[in-house]
């Protein structure tokens, strides 16, 4: 087992899950409550990496973090390397793929809050900010944890966009779901079944702490 | 100092414009009108406009055109209005839109933020003692009943020191009893606090019982303002909605008029039915129209004796049809009626077509418009 490969990738789910409840909640934000005609534009691109392949994804992603881009040139000015084949850069192309898993959680459960009770927050003199804070984001709770946990599993198990925007640089850039890849090209069929087992497991704790979390009725908790 | 005292003591006036859509229909608010301090009741038919009417003055909606103030506070004028945040102005949500998550006691300092804490504190607990509520402060809103959960609502709206309060049906669901209660808590605060009180509601029975002043708002438009007693008695304008839900509409003519006794006779145009129905203003001779709602109508299988009922007219049943559990008898009694009753109520009866009936009609429940 290849430890070095398993914390760098909780190390990289957990970068892009915290940076996405602070972009994605804006975004969802915007989506939810703007009133502008072409606003459906945006949730397209914003749900873009859904359907798109990850190689389509990667090779945008590739080309905008290239030093050929304005990104990748500033990045190459401030930092002297290029993002391309970088953590961070795997971190910045990450973000994007997860996007949605963020967003659309974040936004289904601002827009199930009652419209009613914005109008009675602010008729209390509390500004749009308050009535985030106070109100939206505390009833949108199930909907935090669900994108949270959407985008770290999501982030986990990511293996195009890895391959195409990082490389498999032991250390840096080669998270578990590459070094699968690699493992079965090597027939180590066993190693691989052994990292394949631990990822199916995560994802299936993750997963299923959202679901208990969420779940309201709890007159059918397992244990009581 | 001077303006605040000013304020709270103010007179809300409003013009306002404003196109809506009411059930698939374009209506347009023509609303000018003064609230003076006290309660004053906005009745109205479901759709004409009261919500939209509350929404526009509280800054939910934007009006089209006019100006809306209290006192010198104006809110609303030249197409631009105050944040609905900095209007100091009290609603309560016909669903009360209490926030679920916090507290009784958080809900009402909700809108107390900008309050020192000690401030805070001291209001938040006056109000909970004023609304007799102190001892659910810790409970949520999920956990009260509804009649404790209208107190918290308008705990919560009245702490926050409003110039102005609007109540948007926040009663409609309790029974008269704590329906009372809770309107002299609010008439006793009231008497403390002087500001204007827009109460809406379609019920008849509020408008008597709570009312000083009143608006009556039909399709966007206040078409009659004044105490109760002279909005409610002055015939009206027959309208779609007005009409809407009443099975029995006659052209009657008024025979005599019984000042004394607050009642009317009237005969049903093309018949010799008479009916005794409230005193309206019309002078004896002329021609109105009459509603009864079918379910208003008792039926009784002998003679009625020793009824507080004035109309006990015979006739005989034509048809019974059944629809769903209510049954719909149509009697003739010079006119034809429709009546409703309960399953039970024509098996006990033996009713049948061709049987001889009689109809028993309250007097209020005769409602009169001008045609």
């Amino acid at each position: 087992m290849d430890w070095q490969a398993f914390w760098l990738t909780i190390r990289l789910a957990v970068l892009v899950a915290a940076i996405l409840v602070v972009i994605g909640l804006p975004i969802a934000y915007w989506i939810t409550y703007s009133r502008w005609r072409w606003k459906f534009l945006a949730e397209a691109v914003v749900a873009l990496p859904i359907v798109l392949p990850p190689t389509v994804l990667g090779f945008y992603l590739l080309v905008a973090l290239g030093p050929h881009s304005p990104l990748g040139r500033w990045w190459l000015q401030m930092t002297g390397h290029t993002l391309a084949f970088t953590f961070e850069g795997l971190v910045i192309g990450s973000i994007v793929y997860s996007l949605p898993f963020a967003v659309q959680p974040f936004a289904a459960s601002f827009a199930s809050v009652d419209h009613r009770l914005l109008s009675a927050s602010a008729t209390l003199g509390a500004s749009r900010w308050r009535t985030f804070f106070r109100v939206i984001l505390p009833l949108s709770v199930p909907g935090l944890v669900t994108g949270l946990a959407l985008s770290f599993a999501h982030t986990m198990g990511e293996f195009g966009v890895v391959l195409m925007v990082g490389g498999n640089i032991p250390g840096v850039t080669r998270t578990v779901s590459i070094q699968i890849y690699d493992q079965v090209q090597a027939f180590q069929y066993a190693a691989a079944n052994q990292t394949a087992l631990l990822l199916l497991a995560i994802s299936f704790v993750v997963l299923s702490t959202v679901y208990a979390l969420n779940r309201r009725v709890w007159a059918v908790w397992p244990w009581k | 100092m001077a303006v605040e005292v000013e304020d709270r003591q103010g007179v809300l006036t409003a013009q306002i414009r404003k196109q809506f859509c009411s059930s698939g229909r374009a209506f347009e608010l023509r609303a000018d009108f003064a609230v003076p301090p006290g309660i004053t009741i906005l009745f109205g038919p479901s759709g004409a406009g009261k919500t939209t009417l509350l929404d526009c003055i509280a800054g939910l909606t934007r009006p089209d055109s006019g100006r809306i103030a209290v006192g010198n506070h104006v809110l609303f004028a030249d197409g631009t209005g105050v944040p609905v945040q900095r209007r100091r102005i009290g609603y309560v949500f016909q669903d009360l839109a209490l926030f679920p998550h916090l507290r009784v006691e958080e809900n009402i300092r909700y809108g107390l933020a900008p309050l020192a804490a000690g401030e805070r504190g001291q209001r938040t607990d006056s109000i909970l003692e004023s609304f007799r509520i102190a001892h659910l402060r810790a409970r949520r809103p999920g956990e009260i009943s509804s009649g404790e959960r209208q107190r918290v609502a308008l705990a919560r709206a009245l702490v926050t020191d409003p110039c102005l309060l609007l109540l948007d049906e926040p009663l409609a669901a309790l029974d008269a009893a704590t329906k009372s209660m809770i309107v002299e808590d609010l008439r006793a605060w009231n008497q403390l606090h002087r500001i204007p009180i827009l109460y809406v509601t379609h019920s008849r029975d509020e408008v008597f019982a709570l009312g000083e002043n009143m608006l009556l708002l039909e399709e966007g438009k206040v078409v009659a303002q004044g105490t109760p007693h002279q909005v409610m008695t002055a015939p009206r304008r027959e309208t779609v909605a007005q009409l809407a839900g009443f099975e029995n509409i006659f052209t009657v003519q008024v025979v005599a008029a019984h000042e004394d006794r607050g009642t009317m006779t009237c005969r049903i145009t093309g018949s010799k039915v008479e009916l005794e129905t409230p005193l309206v203003r019309a002078e004896v001779g002329s021609t109105l129209r009459v509603a009864i709602d079918a379910g208003d109508i008792l039926l009784a299988s002998v003679p009625p004796t020793g009824l507080s009922a004035r109309n006990v007219i015979p006739g005989r049943v034509i048809s019974l049809e059944q629809r769903d559990v209510i049954v719909v008898a149509k009697v003739d009694c010079g006119a034809e009626m429709a009546v409703h009753l309960t399953l039970a109520a024509r098996d006990a009866l033996h009713l049948q077509p061709g049987r001889d009936v009689w109809l028993v009609i309250k007097t209020h429940s005769c409602h009169l418009m001008a045609e």
